[in-house]
């Protein structure tokens, strides 16, 4: 039964390194405002450390994915991710306000902070989920795949708070809809006692925007190994340019060198749900499907008629992509 | 520098089976050792070859059948094995699992230096158990480790790979590491090691051995617990088409134009 001694929802607005929230907050607060509803109407609430001055900057976001509640800690200490400082504040601030489901977005920064602050808790914490609802009892049902995506799991958690990632384009975002007053709330950073032994000593930037295209994208244009070589790309390339679509990449396409890490989508790579996901010359492992099955509709083209792709494509093509291709550039250069 | 290293074994196979109480079935299947923590492994033995006097204590929770995995890591050079073992053990969750790993830590090995573990393990993949074990012993974490880079002045530096780039840290004292899957190839075992790892002890602490008691470890101690489990099946109509190369062509061109993307 659920223990009304806990109440409503806080998620983790995390703020990357370039200063701004990181887009899965938006997508945790939209999926909250769902269990919310079915949990009577509890309030959805959001926990920020940051720099001095810097909240002001997020105030209208806030307020247009009407959060009821901010609570934000300023501190200069607080400018880069610690989690020896954001562990600790984070444990106190859940012991003041006692939220049912804390909600954390299963970035790096994510989970490293999640594990720390739910066991420091005492309570169960559920990773990278891709599924979360509200069962009968009112508890947080949070499916996740599990043994590389093989198996679904769905876990209950029973204390409290109830802890969940997701990783970053697993649920959608609405359009940004009700205006409310937002009460923001400052809170002391209480971390003087703490003696800080982990420092960020340098920090080299290889990657310019962690959000990249295919967060976006429409339409993605995803090759694997099939595609053999350099040809094989370029055409998959003017394919994907002729629609206006995005070009992604297997893990093993990128191994051979023919695309970068940034584009590619599975487990160790991106999740991606466009509204049209064409997969060409992919046999379909699960490390790849599980960053690319909830894409609104798969289409595959595949020379191999048992590849396992066909089995979560909408529309499957038995054929290959050397002929396919050049004839697909020609007829959308042609007519676009 | 005295190093817990801690590591696990996972099912080699894709025939996963499941308890009644819908937790995973270790026993009877065939396990090897968790990708991630072969690296682990390295990264421990690296720090052995370069630190004076560095030992390295395994320790391992699981059935008895770990002890091939032990006995390898003492073949590679590591200095002493645990094995964490306990029938009161079997359906513990992240949580429990890391309050039983530091308490045989705590018990074995309480002057520790540094914890080293895998980032993930390939059959949870929560990443969770690392920082867990980190937070019981109330040491400071450093996870996503890609390599070590110096120990010197009595601080650790590593390089951790994050979504945008690489960060160097620094720790100071006792730490807990999570390290990442690298790119070369793990060492294997030589021959004097394969014998001298023949001679050593297995060490077995069980529940009573760590001071914990049954509600603190396994199914009990766990504050999640599987409601459910099922094979992921798709939603998409999986709809396979034999055609020739131009009816293939216009059938994705309908697609899109039916989908509204063009």
């Amino acid at each position: 039964m659920m223990d009304k001694e806990y109440n409503g929802i806080l998620i983790y607005a995390q703020v990357t390194k370039e200063d701004y929230l990181h887009t899965v907050f938006f997508e945790l607060v939209d999926k909250a405002k769902e269990l919310a509803q079915k949990l009577g109407g509890v309030e959805v609430n959001a926990v920020i450390f940051s720099k001095v001055g810097l909240v002001k900057n997020f105030e209208e976001s806030f307020k247009n994915k009407g959060l009821n509640k901010v609570y934000y800690f300023e501190d200069e200490r607080l400018s880069t991710y610690s989690n020896e400082y954001y562990s600790a504040l984070l444990v106190d601030l859940v012991d003041l306000i006692k939220p049912e489901i804390l909600l954390i977005g299963a970035t790096n920064e994510g989970r490293d902070l999640a594990p720390r602050v739910a066991s420091a808790l005492h309570t169960g914490l559920t990773a990278d989920c891709t599924g979360l609802d509200i069962n009968e009892k009112g508890q947080l049902a949070a499916t996740r795949p599990t043994f590389g995506g093989q198996l679904m799991a769905t876990i209950l958690c029973k204390t409290f708070p109830q802890m969940a990632t997701v990783r970053p384009n697993v649920f959608k975002t609405n359009p940004d809809s009700n205006f409310v007053d937002t009460e923001f709330v400052s809170c002391p950073a209480n971390i003087n006692y703490i003696e800080k032994k982990v420092e960020l000593v340098k920090f080299e930037k290889t990657v310019e925007n962690i959000i990249n295209e295919l967060d976006n994208a429409e339409i993605i244009v995803a090759g694997g190994k099939g595609l053999k070589n350099e040809n094989g790309v370029r055409l998959l390339k003017d394919f994907a340019q002729g629609i206006n679509g995005t070009f992604a990449a297997t893990r093993g396409l990128v191994e051979m060198g023919l695309a970068p890490a940034s584009v590619q989508i599975g487990q160790t790579g991106k999740t991606v749900h466009p509204r049209v996901y064409i997969a060409c010359a992919i046999s379909g492992a699960i490390q790849h499907t599980v960053g690319m099955e909830n894409s609104d509709y798969i289409i595959a083209i595949n020379n191999d008629e048992n590849a396992p792709i066909f089995e979560i494509a909408d529309t499957g093509i038995v054929g290959d992509v050397f002929e396919i291709l050049p004839k697909l550039v020609e007829r959308f250069n042609k007519t676009i | 520098m005295k190093i817990a290293l801690c590591i696990k074994q996972v099912p080699d196979t894709t025939d996963i089976r499941w308890t009644e109480n819908n937790t995973i079935q270790r026993e009877g299947v065939e396990s090897v050792i968790n990708p991630y923590d072969v690296y682990a492994l390295e990264f421990a033995l690296k720090l052995k070859s370069l630190v004076k006097s560095t030992t390295i204590t395994v320790f391992t929770m699981g059935p008895a059948q770990a002890e091939g995995m032990l006995r390898r890591c003492l073949a590679l050079g590591c200095d002493n094995v645990v094995l964490i073992s306990d029938r009161k053990f079997a359906g513990a969750d992240t949580y429990a699992t890391g309050l039983t790993i530091a308490n045989a830590i705590r018990a074995e090995l309480p002057d520790f230096d540094m914890v080293v573990c895998g980032q993930f393990a390939v059959d949870g993949d929560t990443a969770q158990t690392g920082p867990n074990i980190a937070n019981f012993l109330e040491i400071p974490q450093v996870t996503f480790v890609k390599d070590f880079v110096e120990f010197s002045n009595d601080k650790l530096f590593v390089t951790r790979e994050m979504e945008d780039g690489i960060e160097t840290v620094s720790v100071k004292g006792a730490a807990l590491v999570c390290v990442l899957k690298q790119d070369f190839e793990p060492q294997r075992p030589k021959i004097n090691g394969i014998i001298n790892a023949t001679k050593k002890q297995i060490k077995i602490l069980t529940m009573e051995d760590i001071n914990l008691t049954p509600e603190k470890v396994g199914l009990k101690g766990s504050p999640t617990m599987v409601s459910k489990a099922f094979r992921n099946v798709s939603s998409h109509k999986a709809e396979k088409f034999n055609l020739n190369v131009d009816e293939s062509v216009d059938l994705i061109e309908n697609k899109l134009k039916s989908l509204e993307v063009l």
